[in-house]
Protein backbone atom coordinates (compact mmCIF):
# COMPACT_ATOMS: atom_id res chain seq x y z
CA UNK A 1 0.00 0.00 0.00
CA UNK A 2 1.29 3.46 -0.86
CA UNK A 3 2.50 5.58 2.02
CA UNK A 4 -0.12 8.27 1.44
CA UNK A 5 -2.89 5.74 1.16
CA UNK A 6 -2.01 4.20 4.48
CA UNK A 7 -1.98 7.63 6.07
CA UNK A 8 -5.43 8.29 4.67
CA UNK A 9 -6.94 5.10 6.02
CA UNK A 10 -5.60 5.68 9.53
CA UNK A 11 -7.26 9.05 9.56
CA UNK A 12 -10.55 7.63 8.41
CA UNK A 13 -10.57 4.77 10.87
CA UNK A 14 -9.75 6.40 14.14
CA UNK A 15 -10.65 4.05 16.97
CA UNK A 16 -12.80 5.54 19.73
CA UNK A 17 -13.53 2.48 21.85
CA UNK A 18 -11.36 -0.62 22.22
CA UNK A 19 -12.59 -3.54 24.33
CA UNK A 20 -9.89 -6.08 25.12
CA UNK A 21 -10.95 -9.51 26.45
CA UNK A 22 -13.50 -7.87 28.73
CA UNK A 23 -15.05 -9.87 31.58
CA UNK A 24 -17.71 -8.49 33.93
CA UNK A 25 -18.83 -10.39 37.01
CA UNK A 26 -21.65 -9.41 39.36
CA UNK A 27 -21.52 -10.69 42.94
CA UNK A 28 -24.81 -11.30 44.69
CA UNK A 29 -24.77 -11.75 48.47
CA UNK A 30 -26.70 -14.58 50.03
CA UNK A 31 -28.31 -15.86 46.87
CA UNK A 32 -26.82 -19.32 46.85
CA UNK A 33 -29.73 -21.22 48.31
CA UNK A 34 -32.31 -18.75 47.14
CA UNK A 35 -33.40 -18.29 50.75
CA UNK A 36 -32.00 -15.53 52.89
CA UNK A 37 -32.49 -17.46 56.14
CA UNK A 38 -30.58 -16.56 59.27
CA UNK A 39 -28.81 -19.90 59.50
CA UNK A 40 -27.63 -19.59 55.92
CA UNK A 41 -26.23 -16.17 56.69
CA UNK A 42 -24.49 -17.48 59.80
CA UNK A 43 -22.83 -20.35 58.00
CA UNK A 44 -21.73 -17.85 55.39
CA UNK A 45 -19.91 -15.83 58.02
CA UNK A 46 -18.38 -18.92 59.60
CA UNK A 47 -17.03 -20.01 56.26
CA UNK A 48 -15.36 -16.67 55.76
CA UNK A 49 -11.87 -16.91 54.42
CA UNK A 50 -12.70 -19.68 52.01
CA UNK A 51 -13.56 -18.72 48.46
CA UNK A 52 -16.61 -16.80 47.36
CA UNK A 53 -18.73 -19.74 46.27
CA UNK A 54 -18.41 -21.47 49.63
CA UNK A 55 -19.58 -18.31 51.37
CA UNK A 56 -22.79 -18.24 49.41
CA UNK A 57 -21.80 -15.32 47.24
CA UNK A 58 -23.13 -16.12 43.84
CA UNK A 59 -21.22 -14.89 40.87
CA UNK A 60 -23.00 -13.88 37.72
CA UNK A 61 -20.61 -13.83 34.82
CA UNK A 62 -22.45 -11.31 32.66
CA UNK A 63 -19.85 -10.54 29.99
CA UNK A 64 -17.30 -13.18 28.97
CA UNK A 65 -14.27 -12.07 27.06
CA UNK A 66 -15.70 -9.57 24.60
CA UNK A 67 -13.25 -7.81 22.27
CA UNK A 68 -13.96 -5.28 19.56
CA UNK A 69 -12.75 -1.99 18.17
CA UNK A 70 -15.22 0.80 17.41
CA UNK A 71 -14.28 3.64 15.08
CA UNK A 72 -15.28 7.27 14.77
CA UNK A 73 -18.47 7.76 12.79
CA UNK A 74 -19.85 4.31 13.44
CA UNK A 75 -23.30 3.66 14.83
CA UNK A 76 -23.21 0.28 16.48
CA UNK A 77 -26.29 -1.67 17.46
CA UNK A 78 -26.19 -4.20 20.29
CA UNK A 79 -28.61 -7.08 19.98
CA UNK A 80 -29.23 -10.30 21.84
CA UNK A 81 -31.93 -11.90 23.95
CA UNK A 82 -32.81 -10.60 27.43
CA UNK A 83 -30.01 -11.04 29.92
CA UNK A 84 -27.33 -11.52 27.30
CA UNK A 85 -25.19 -8.75 28.76
CA UNK A 86 -25.96 -5.83 26.45
CA UNK A 87 -26.63 -3.21 29.10
CA UNK A 88 -23.78 -4.48 31.23
CA UNK A 89 -21.40 -4.13 28.30
CA UNK A 90 -22.55 -0.53 27.75
CA UNK A 91 -21.98 0.34 31.39
CA UNK A 92 -18.52 -1.19 31.30
CA UNK A 93 -17.63 0.86 28.22
CA UNK A 94 -18.81 3.96 30.06
CA UNK A 95 -16.47 3.02 32.91
CA UNK A 96 -19.39 2.71 35.32
CA UNK A 97 -18.95 -0.98 36.07
CA UNK A 98 -15.49 -2.15 37.02
CA UNK A 99 -14.10 -4.94 34.83
CA UNK A 100 -13.20 -8.26 36.39
CA UNK A 101 -10.55 -8.92 33.75
CA UNK A 102 -9.57 -7.21 30.54
CA UNK A 103 -9.73 -3.52 29.72
CA UNK A 104 -11.74 -0.93 27.86
CA UNK A 105 -9.91 1.96 26.22
CA UNK A 106 -11.90 5.00 25.20
CA UNK A 107 -11.38 8.34 23.53
CA UNK A 108 -12.77 10.91 25.95
CA UNK A 109 -15.58 10.13 28.33
CA UNK A 110 -18.36 7.94 26.89
CA UNK A 111 -21.74 8.72 28.37
CA UNK A 112 -24.87 6.74 28.85
CA UNK A 113 -28.07 8.44 27.75
CA UNK A 114 -30.13 8.46 30.91
CA UNK A 115 -30.42 10.54 34.07
CA UNK A 116 -33.32 8.74 35.72
CA UNK A 117 -31.36 7.90 38.83
CA UNK A 118 -30.44 11.51 39.56
CA UNK A 119 -33.98 12.84 39.41
CA UNK A 120 -36.23 13.07 42.45
CA UNK A 121 -39.97 12.55 42.26
CA UNK A 122 -40.65 14.96 45.11
CA UNK A 123 -39.09 17.90 43.31
CA UNK A 124 -40.65 20.07 40.66
CA UNK A 125 -39.91 19.38 37.00
CA UNK A 126 -38.08 22.68 36.93
CA UNK A 127 -35.63 21.71 39.67
CA UNK A 128 -35.18 18.28 38.14
CA UNK A 129 -34.09 19.81 34.85
CA UNK A 130 -31.38 21.70 36.71
CA UNK A 131 -30.41 18.77 38.93
CA UNK A 132 -30.28 16.33 35.99
CA UNK A 133 -28.22 18.73 33.92
CA UNK A 134 -25.72 19.23 36.74
CA UNK A 135 -25.58 15.46 37.33
CA UNK A 136 -24.60 14.96 33.68
CA UNK A 137 -21.80 17.44 34.14
CA UNK A 138 -23.30 20.49 32.46
CA UNK A 139 -22.49 23.90 33.90
CA UNK A 140 -25.17 26.18 35.33
CA UNK A 141 -24.81 28.52 32.34
CA UNK A 142 -25.29 25.68 29.85
CA UNK A 143 -28.42 24.57 31.66
CA UNK A 144 -29.83 28.08 31.77
CA UNK A 145 -29.17 28.37 28.06
CA UNK A 146 -30.93 25.12 27.20
CA UNK A 147 -33.62 25.16 29.87
CA UNK A 148 -36.37 26.44 27.59
CA UNK A 149 -35.41 23.97 24.83
CA UNK A 150 -35.60 21.07 27.26
CA UNK A 151 -39.03 22.07 28.52
CA UNK A 152 -40.35 22.75 25.03
CA UNK A 153 -38.97 19.48 23.71
CA UNK A 154 -40.57 17.46 26.50
CA UNK A 155 -43.93 19.07 25.75
CA UNK A 156 -44.70 19.04 29.47
CA UNK A 157 -46.17 22.53 29.39
CA UNK A 158 -48.45 21.82 26.43
CA UNK A 159 -51.29 20.96 28.80
CA UNK A 160 -50.83 23.69 31.40
CA UNK A 161 -48.04 24.75 33.70
CA UNK A 162 -46.83 21.32 34.81
CA UNK A 163 -43.14 22.07 35.01
CA UNK A 164 -43.62 23.83 38.37
CA UNK A 165 -45.38 20.78 39.87
CA UNK A 166 -43.56 17.91 41.60
CA UNK A 167 -42.65 15.07 39.25
CA UNK A 168 -44.70 12.59 41.27
CA UNK A 169 -47.83 14.31 39.96
CA UNK A 170 -46.86 13.52 36.35
CA UNK A 171 -48.30 10.64 34.40
CA UNK A 172 -45.74 7.95 33.62
CA UNK A 173 -45.60 9.08 30.00
CA UNK A 174 -45.00 12.71 30.96
CA UNK A 175 -42.24 11.74 33.36
CA UNK A 176 -40.57 9.55 30.73
CA UNK A 177 -40.70 12.41 28.24
CA UNK A 178 -39.12 14.84 30.66
CA UNK A 179 -36.39 12.33 31.53
CA UNK A 180 -35.54 11.77 27.90
CA UNK A 181 -35.51 15.50 27.19
CA UNK A 182 -33.07 16.14 30.01
CA UNK A 183 -30.82 13.26 29.01
CA UNK A 184 -30.77 14.27 25.35
CA UNK A 185 -29.87 17.88 26.10
CA UNK A 186 -26.15 17.23 26.32
CA UNK A 187 -23.71 16.62 23.46
CA UNK A 188 -21.52 13.56 23.74
CA UNK A 189 -18.29 12.19 22.22
CA UNK A 190 -19.27 8.58 22.55
CA UNK A 191 -22.98 8.18 23.14
CA UNK A 192 -24.72 5.07 24.42
CA UNK A 193 -28.46 4.66 24.24
CA UNK A 194 -30.19 1.89 26.12
CA UNK A 195 -33.63 1.29 24.66
CA UNK A 196 -34.53 4.93 25.08
CA UNK A 197 -36.58 5.11 21.92
CA UNK A 198 -39.68 3.50 23.31
CA UNK A 199 -40.92 6.35 25.53
CA UNK A 200 -43.94 8.56 25.19
CA UNK A 201 -46.68 8.74 22.60
CA UNK A 202 -46.15 8.44 18.84
CA UNK A 203 -45.63 12.13 18.36
CA UNK A 204 -42.93 12.20 21.01
CA UNK A 205 -41.29 9.05 19.69
CA UNK A 206 -40.91 10.69 16.29
CA UNK A 207 -39.38 13.74 17.90
CA UNK A 208 -36.97 11.70 20.00
CA UNK A 209 -35.82 9.56 17.07
CA UNK A 210 -35.02 12.76 15.25
CA UNK A 211 -33.09 14.05 18.25
CA UNK A 212 -31.11 10.81 18.42
CA UNK A 213 -30.15 11.18 14.77
CA UNK A 214 -28.98 14.72 15.59
CA UNK A 215 -26.96 13.47 18.54
CA UNK A 216 -25.43 10.82 16.29
CA UNK A 217 -24.23 13.46 13.89
CA UNK A 218 -22.52 15.36 16.70
CA UNK A 219 -21.16 12.32 18.52
CA UNK A 220 -18.12 10.42 17.36
CA UNK A 221 -19.57 6.96 17.92
CA UNK A 222 -23.02 5.80 18.93
CA UNK A 223 -24.00 2.56 20.65
CA UNK A 224 -27.66 1.59 20.63
CA UNK A 225 -29.21 -1.26 22.60
CA UNK A 226 -32.59 -2.25 21.28
CA UNK A 227 -34.90 -5.18 20.78
CA UNK A 228 -36.49 -3.40 17.89
CA UNK A 229 -34.73 -4.67 14.77
CA UNK A 230 -36.29 -1.91 12.71
CA UNK A 231 -34.81 0.89 14.75
CA UNK A 232 -31.43 -0.88 14.64
CA UNK A 233 -31.69 -1.16 10.87
CA UNK A 234 -32.67 2.53 10.61
CA UNK A 235 -29.86 3.89 12.73
CA UNK A 236 -26.91 1.49 12.78
CA UNK A 237 -24.28 0.48 10.23
CA UNK A 238 -22.68 -2.21 12.37
CA UNK A 239 -24.11 -4.69 14.82
CA UNK A 240 -22.65 -6.64 17.74
CA UNK A 241 -24.68 -9.72 18.67
CA UNK A 242 -24.24 -10.86 22.25
CA UNK A 243 -25.49 -14.17 23.53
CA UNK A 244 -24.83 -15.39 27.10
CA UNK A 245 -22.21 -12.72 27.55
CA UNK A 246 -20.21 -13.79 24.52
CA UNK A 247 -19.80 -11.97 21.25
CA UNK A 248 -21.55 -14.25 18.80
CA UNK A 249 -21.26 -12.11 15.74
CA UNK A 250 -19.89 -8.73 14.70
CA UNK A 251 -20.44 -7.22 11.28
CA UNK A 252 -22.54 -5.07 8.95
CA UNK A 253 -26.13 -4.60 10.09
CA UNK A 254 -27.86 -6.62 7.38
CA UNK A 255 -25.61 -9.65 7.69
CA UNK A 256 -25.87 -9.91 11.46
CA UNK A 257 -29.58 -9.16 11.62
CA UNK A 258 -30.28 -11.88 9.05
CA UNK A 259 -28.49 -14.45 11.16
CA UNK A 260 -30.11 -13.11 14.33
CA UNK A 261 -33.58 -13.34 12.85
CA UNK A 262 -32.86 -16.91 11.76
CA UNK A 263 -31.71 -17.66 15.31
CA UNK A 264 -34.74 -16.17 17.01
CA UNK A 265 -37.03 -17.81 14.48
CA UNK A 266 -38.66 -14.67 13.14
CA UNK B 1 -3.74 -8.27 28.27
CA UNK B 2 -1.39 -7.73 25.35
CA UNK B 3 -2.71 -10.67 23.43
CA UNK B 4 -4.01 -9.98 20.00
CA UNK B 5 -7.67 -9.01 19.82
CA UNK B 6 -8.09 -9.03 16.10
CA UNK B 7 -9.77 -12.37 16.03
CA UNK B 8 -12.38 -13.49 13.54
CA UNK B 9 -15.20 -11.42 14.91
CA UNK B 10 -13.52 -8.11 14.40
CA UNK B 11 -12.00 -8.96 11.05
CA UNK B 12 -15.45 -8.92 9.46
CA UNK B 13 -15.50 -5.14 9.38
CA UNK B 14 -11.82 -4.28 9.53
CA UNK B 15 -10.51 -3.35 6.13
CA UNK B 16 -6.78 -3.97 5.72
CA UNK B 17 -5.18 -1.15 7.61
CA UNK B 18 -1.77 -0.38 9.03
CA UNK B 19 -3.21 -1.03 12.48
CA UNK B 20 -3.93 -4.69 11.80
CA UNK B 21 -1.88 -6.88 14.05
CA UNK B 22 -1.46 -4.22 16.72
CA UNK B 23 -2.43 -5.42 20.17
CA UNK B 24 -5.24 -3.57 21.90
CA UNK B 25 -2.95 -1.79 24.32
CA UNK B 26 -0.66 -0.64 21.50
CA UNK B 27 -3.60 0.50 19.40
CA UNK B 28 -4.97 2.43 22.35
CA UNK B 29 -1.61 4.05 22.96
CA UNK B 30 -1.23 5.00 19.29
CA UNK B 31 -4.47 6.97 19.24
CA UNK B 32 -4.22 8.34 22.74
CA UNK B 33 -7.13 6.34 24.17
CA UNK B 34 -7.28 6.00 27.93
CA UNK B 35 -8.53 3.17 30.10
CA UNK B 36 -12.22 3.65 30.81
CA UNK B 37 -13.12 3.88 34.48
CA UNK B 38 -9.53 4.19 35.65
CA UNK B 39 -8.86 6.05 38.87
CA UNK B 40 -7.53 9.59 38.31
CA UNK B 41 -4.55 10.89 40.26
CA UNK B 42 -5.33 12.52 43.61
CA UNK B 43 -4.77 16.04 42.28
CA UNK B 44 -6.90 15.39 39.22
CA UNK B 45 -9.57 13.88 41.45
CA UNK B 46 -9.72 17.00 43.61
CA UNK B 47 -9.98 19.10 40.46
CA UNK B 48 -12.85 16.97 39.12
CA UNK B 49 -14.64 17.14 42.46
CA UNK B 50 -14.29 20.92 42.50
CA UNK B 51 -15.72 20.99 38.99
CA UNK B 52 -18.81 19.22 40.33
CA UNK B 53 -19.37 21.65 43.21
CA UNK B 54 -22.63 22.93 41.73
CA UNK B 55 -23.96 19.41 41.45
CA UNK B 56 -22.91 18.59 45.01
CA UNK B 57 -24.69 21.65 46.38
CA UNK B 58 -27.80 21.20 44.23
CA UNK B 59 -28.04 17.52 45.14
CA UNK B 60 -27.81 18.23 48.87
CA UNK B 61 -30.45 20.97 48.65
CA UNK B 62 -32.72 18.74 46.57
CA UNK B 63 -32.45 15.95 49.15
CA UNK B 64 -33.20 18.38 51.94
CA UNK B 65 -36.28 19.77 50.19
CA UNK B 66 -37.55 16.38 49.08
CA UNK B 67 -37.54 15.20 52.70
CA UNK B 68 -40.63 17.13 53.74
CA UNK B 69 -42.28 17.88 50.42
CA UNK B 70 -45.24 15.59 51.10
CA UNK B 71 -46.00 17.02 54.54
CA UNK B 72 -48.73 19.62 54.89
CA UNK B 73 -46.54 21.91 56.97
CA UNK B 74 -43.80 21.44 54.39
CA UNK B 75 -40.45 23.03 55.10
CA UNK B 76 -41.64 24.14 58.55
CA UNK B 77 -40.62 20.64 59.67
CA UNK B 78 -37.00 21.60 59.13
CA UNK B 79 -37.31 23.63 62.33
CA UNK B 80 -40.10 21.69 64.06
CA UNK B 81 -38.26 18.34 64.00
CA UNK B 82 -35.19 19.50 65.97
CA UNK B 83 -37.46 21.45 68.32
CA UNK B 84 -39.50 18.33 69.13
CA UNK B 85 -36.30 16.35 69.52
CA UNK B 86 -34.98 18.80 72.06
CA UNK B 87 -38.30 18.74 73.92
CA UNK B 88 -38.21 14.95 74.23
CA UNK B 89 -34.66 14.93 75.57
CA UNK B 90 -35.53 17.70 78.02
CA UNK B 91 -38.53 15.74 79.26
CA UNK B 92 -36.51 12.59 79.87
CA UNK B 93 -33.11 13.85 81.00
CA UNK B 94 -34.06 17.21 82.49
CA UNK B 95 -37.35 16.46 84.24
CA UNK B 96 -37.35 12.70 84.86
CA UNK B 97 -33.70 11.72 85.31
CA UNK B 98 -32.33 15.04 86.59
CA UNK B 99 -29.12 14.65 84.62
CA UNK B 100 -28.27 18.32 85.15
CA UNK B 101 -26.16 17.48 88.23
CA UNK B 102 -26.03 20.86 89.80
CA UNK B 103 -26.13 22.89 86.60
CA UNK B 104 -28.78 25.58 86.80
CA UNK B 105 -31.76 25.25 84.43
CA UNK B 106 -30.55 28.37 82.62
CA UNK B 107 -27.40 26.54 81.64
CA UNK B 108 -28.61 22.97 81.44
CA UNK B 109 -31.41 23.40 78.90
CA UNK B 110 -29.30 25.21 76.28
CA UNK B 111 -26.48 22.77 77.19
CA UNK B 112 -28.72 19.81 76.37
CA UNK B 113 -30.22 21.31 73.23
CA UNK B 114 -26.81 22.28 71.85
CA UNK B 115 -25.44 18.84 72.65
CA UNK B 116 -28.30 17.04 70.94
CA UNK B 117 -28.10 19.14 67.77
CA UNK B 118 -24.34 19.07 67.43
CA UNK B 119 -24.17 15.34 67.99
CA UNK B 120 -27.05 14.71 65.62
CA UNK B 121 -25.05 16.55 62.95
CA UNK B 122 -22.19 14.04 63.24
CA UNK B 123 -24.54 11.09 63.71
CA UNK B 124 -26.68 11.70 60.67
CA UNK B 125 -23.65 12.54 58.51
CA UNK B 126 -22.30 9.08 59.31
CA UNK B 127 -25.64 7.33 58.81
CA UNK B 128 -26.17 8.91 55.41
CA UNK B 129 -22.50 8.34 54.60
CA UNK B 130 -22.84 4.57 55.08
CA UNK B 131 -25.56 4.48 52.45
CA UNK B 132 -24.06 7.15 50.21
CA UNK B 133 -22.75 4.61 47.69
CA UNK B 134 -24.66 1.42 48.53
CA UNK B 135 -28.00 3.27 48.55
CA UNK B 136 -27.35 5.11 45.30
CA UNK B 137 -26.04 2.33 43.08
CA UNK B 138 -28.50 3.37 40.38
CA UNK B 139 -26.88 6.78 40.19
CA UNK B 140 -23.36 5.37 40.41
CA UNK B 141 -24.04 2.95 37.56
CA UNK B 142 -25.74 5.48 35.31
CA UNK B 143 -23.66 8.62 35.44
CA UNK B 144 -20.09 9.64 35.55
CA UNK B 145 -18.89 11.86 38.39
CA UNK B 146 -16.27 11.63 41.12
CA UNK B 147 -17.96 9.31 43.61
CA UNK B 148 -16.82 11.42 46.57
CA UNK B 149 -19.53 13.86 45.45
CA UNK B 150 -22.12 11.65 47.14
CA UNK B 151 -20.78 11.44 50.71
CA UNK B 152 -19.71 15.11 50.56
CA UNK B 153 -23.16 16.08 49.35
CA UNK B 154 -24.85 14.13 52.13
CA UNK B 155 -22.68 15.81 54.78
CA UNK B 156 -23.54 19.14 53.22
CA UNK B 157 -27.21 18.26 53.50
CA UNK B 158 -26.73 17.59 57.21
CA UNK B 159 -24.89 20.89 57.60
CA UNK B 160 -27.87 22.71 56.10
CA UNK B 161 -30.15 20.76 58.41
CA UNK B 162 -28.04 21.89 61.36
CA UNK B 163 -28.31 25.51 60.22
CA UNK B 164 -32.08 25.17 60.54
CA UNK B 165 -31.63 23.64 63.99
CA UNK B 166 -29.41 26.59 64.93
CA UNK B 167 -32.48 28.81 64.72
CA UNK B 168 -34.02 26.73 67.52
CA UNK B 169 -30.69 26.74 69.35
CA UNK B 170 -30.49 30.54 69.27
CA UNK B 171 -34.05 30.92 70.48
CA UNK B 172 -33.44 28.52 73.39
CA UNK B 173 -30.16 30.21 74.34
CA UNK B 174 -31.72 33.66 74.32
CA UNK B 175 -34.78 32.35 76.17
CA UNK B 176 -32.53 31.17 79.01
CA UNK B 177 -30.56 34.34 79.32
CA UNK B 178 -27.56 33.86 77.00
CA UNK B 179 -27.62 36.87 74.69
CA UNK B 180 -25.71 37.19 71.41
CA UNK B 181 -22.20 38.43 72.02
CA UNK B 182 -18.75 38.35 70.48
CA UNK B 183 -18.30 34.74 71.56
CA UNK B 184 -21.10 33.69 69.20
CA UNK B 185 -18.69 34.37 66.33
CA UNK B 186 -16.78 31.26 67.43
CA UNK B 187 -19.69 29.21 66.11
CA UNK B 188 -18.38 29.65 62.58
CA UNK B 189 -14.95 28.03 63.05
CA UNK B 190 -16.53 25.27 65.17
CA UNK B 191 -19.01 24.49 62.39
CA UNK B 192 -16.29 24.48 59.74
CA UNK B 193 -14.09 22.12 61.74
CA UNK B 194 -16.95 19.79 62.62
CA UNK B 195 -18.12 19.74 59.01
CA UNK B 196 -14.65 18.72 57.85
CA UNK B 197 -14.51 16.01 60.51
CA UNK B 198 -17.98 14.70 59.60
CA UNK B 199 -17.23 14.66 55.89
CA UNK B 200 -14.04 12.70 56.52
CA UNK B 201 -15.96 10.15 58.58
CA UNK B 202 -18.72 9.97 55.96
CA UNK B 203 -16.11 9.25 53.27
CA UNK B 204 -14.61 6.46 55.36
CA UNK B 205 -17.90 4.75 56.15
CA UNK B 206 -19.10 5.26 52.56
CA UNK B 207 -16.25 3.11 51.27
CA UNK B 208 -16.80 0.53 54.01
CA UNK B 209 -20.56 0.53 53.42
CA UNK B 210 -20.07 0.11 49.67
CA UNK B 211 -18.24 -3.16 50.31
CA UNK B 212 -20.24 -4.31 53.34
CA UNK B 213 -23.78 -2.91 53.31
CA UNK B 214 -24.42 -4.68 56.65
CA UNK B 215 -22.66 -1.76 58.27
CA UNK B 216 -25.87 0.24 57.94
CA UNK B 217 -27.55 -2.18 60.37
CA UNK B 218 -24.67 -2.06 62.83
CA UNK B 219 -24.03 1.68 62.77
CA UNK B 220 -26.98 2.83 64.95
CA UNK B 221 -25.63 0.78 67.89
CA UNK B 222 -22.11 2.13 67.54
CA UNK B 223 -23.45 5.65 67.26
CA UNK B 224 -25.69 5.31 70.31
CA UNK B 225 -22.79 4.05 72.40
CA UNK B 226 -20.73 6.96 71.18
CA UNK B 227 -23.50 9.38 72.07
CA UNK B 228 -23.81 8.16 75.67
CA UNK B 229 -20.06 8.37 76.25
CA UNK B 230 -19.71 11.82 74.71
CA UNK B 231 -21.61 13.79 77.32
CA UNK B 232 -24.57 14.86 75.24
CA UNK B 233 -27.00 14.93 78.18
CA UNK B 234 -24.54 15.40 81.04
CA UNK B 235 -21.32 17.19 81.72
CA UNK B 236 -18.36 14.77 81.59
CA UNK B 237 -16.57 16.84 84.26
CA UNK B 238 -19.40 16.65 86.75
CA UNK B 239 -20.43 13.08 86.05
CA UNK B 240 -16.94 11.74 86.66
CA UNK B 241 -16.04 13.84 89.68
CA UNK B 242 -13.67 11.89 91.90
CA UNK B 243 -12.62 9.50 89.15
CA UNK B 244 -9.00 9.49 87.94
CA UNK B 245 -8.06 12.55 85.89
CA UNK B 246 -7.02 10.56 82.83
CA UNK B 247 -10.46 9.01 82.31
CA UNK B 248 -11.98 12.47 82.17
CA UNK B 249 -9.29 13.63 79.76
CA UNK B 250 -9.75 10.64 77.44
CA UNK B 251 -13.50 11.20 77.26
CA UNK B 252 -12.96 14.91 76.68
CA UNK B 253 -10.65 14.62 73.68
CA UNK B 254 -13.24 12.48 71.91
CA UNK B 255 -14.04 14.58 68.82
CA UNK B 256 -17.80 14.58 69.39
CA UNK B 257 -17.29 15.93 72.93
CA UNK B 258 -14.80 18.53 71.69
CA UNK B 259 -17.14 20.03 69.08
CA UNK B 260 -20.10 19.95 71.47
CA UNK B 261 -18.17 21.66 74.25
CA UNK B 262 -16.80 24.31 71.92
CA UNK B 263 -20.28 25.07 70.61
CA UNK B 264 -21.65 25.33 74.16
CA UNK B 265 -18.73 27.52 75.20
CA UNK B 266 -19.46 29.83 72.27
CA UNK B 267 -23.19 29.98 72.85
CA UNK B 268 -23.93 29.76 76.57
CA UNK B 269 -22.89 32.50 78.99
CA UNK B 270 -22.80 30.30 82.07
CA UNK B 271 -20.63 27.62 80.40
CA UNK B 272 -17.11 28.89 80.93
CA UNK B 273 -13.66 27.86 79.74
CA UNK B 274 -13.20 25.75 82.88
CA UNK B 275 -15.37 23.09 81.24
CA UNK B 276 -13.02 22.73 78.28
CA UNK B 277 -10.01 20.41 78.18
CA UNK B 278 -6.60 22.03 77.68
CA UNK B 279 -5.57 22.79 74.06
CA UNK B 280 -9.15 22.33 72.94
CA UNK B 281 -8.79 24.30 69.67
CA UNK B 282 -5.69 22.34 68.71
CA UNK B 283 -7.55 19.09 69.34
CA UNK B 284 -10.53 20.29 67.30
CA UNK B 285 -8.27 21.27 64.42
CA UNK B 286 -6.31 18.00 64.65
CA UNK B 287 -9.44 15.83 64.39
CA UNK B 288 -10.84 17.86 61.50
CA UNK B 289 -7.68 17.84 59.39
CA UNK B 290 -6.57 14.27 60.07
CA UNK B 291 -9.98 12.66 59.62
CA UNK B 292 -10.87 14.70 56.53
CA UNK B 293 -7.55 14.19 54.75
CA UNK B 294 -7.35 10.53 55.76
CA UNK B 295 -10.96 9.86 54.80
CA UNK B 296 -10.58 11.56 51.44
CA UNK B 297 -7.51 9.56 50.45
CA UNK B 298 -9.05 6.33 51.77
CA UNK B 299 -12.21 6.90 49.70
CA UNK B 300 -10.27 7.89 46.56
CA UNK B 301 -8.20 4.70 46.68
CA UNK B 302 -11.26 2.59 45.82
CA UNK B 303 -12.74 5.07 43.32
CA UNK B 304 -12.71 2.67 40.36
CA UNK B 305 -14.40 -0.11 42.34
CA UNK B 306 -17.60 1.66 43.43
CA UNK B 307 -20.61 0.34 41.57
CA UNK B 308 -19.58 -3.28 41.37
CA UNK B 309 -22.64 -5.21 42.44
Amino acid sequence: MAEQNAEQSTQDRRPTVIADELHIVYRVNGAKTGRGSATAALSRILKRGSDDSARGVRKVHAVRGVSFVAYRGEAIGLIGSNGSGKSTLLRAIAGLLPAERGKVYTDGQPSLLGVNAALMNDLTGERNVILGGLAMGMSREQIKERYQDIVDFSGINEKGDFITLPMRTYSSGMAARLRFSIAAAKDHDVLMIDEALATGDRKFQKRSEERIRELRKEAGTVFLVSHNNKSIRDTCNRVLWLERGELRMDGPTDEVLKEYEKFTGK
Amino acid sequence: MSETTHDGTVAVTAAPSPDAGLAAAELAAKYGLSVSGARPSLGEYVRQLWGRRHFILAFSQAKLTAQYSQAKLGQLWQVATPLLNAAVYFLIFGLILHASRGMSQDVYIPFLVTGVFVFTFTQSSIMSGVRAISGNLGLVRALHFPRASLPVSFSLQQLQQLLFSMIVMFVVAIGFGSYPGASWLLIVPVLVLQFLFNTGLALIVARMGAKTPDLAQLMPFILRTWMYTSGVMFSINKMLEGRPEWIVRVLQVNPAAVYMDLMRFALIDGYGASNLPPHVWAIALFWAVVVFAGGFVYFWKAEERYGRG
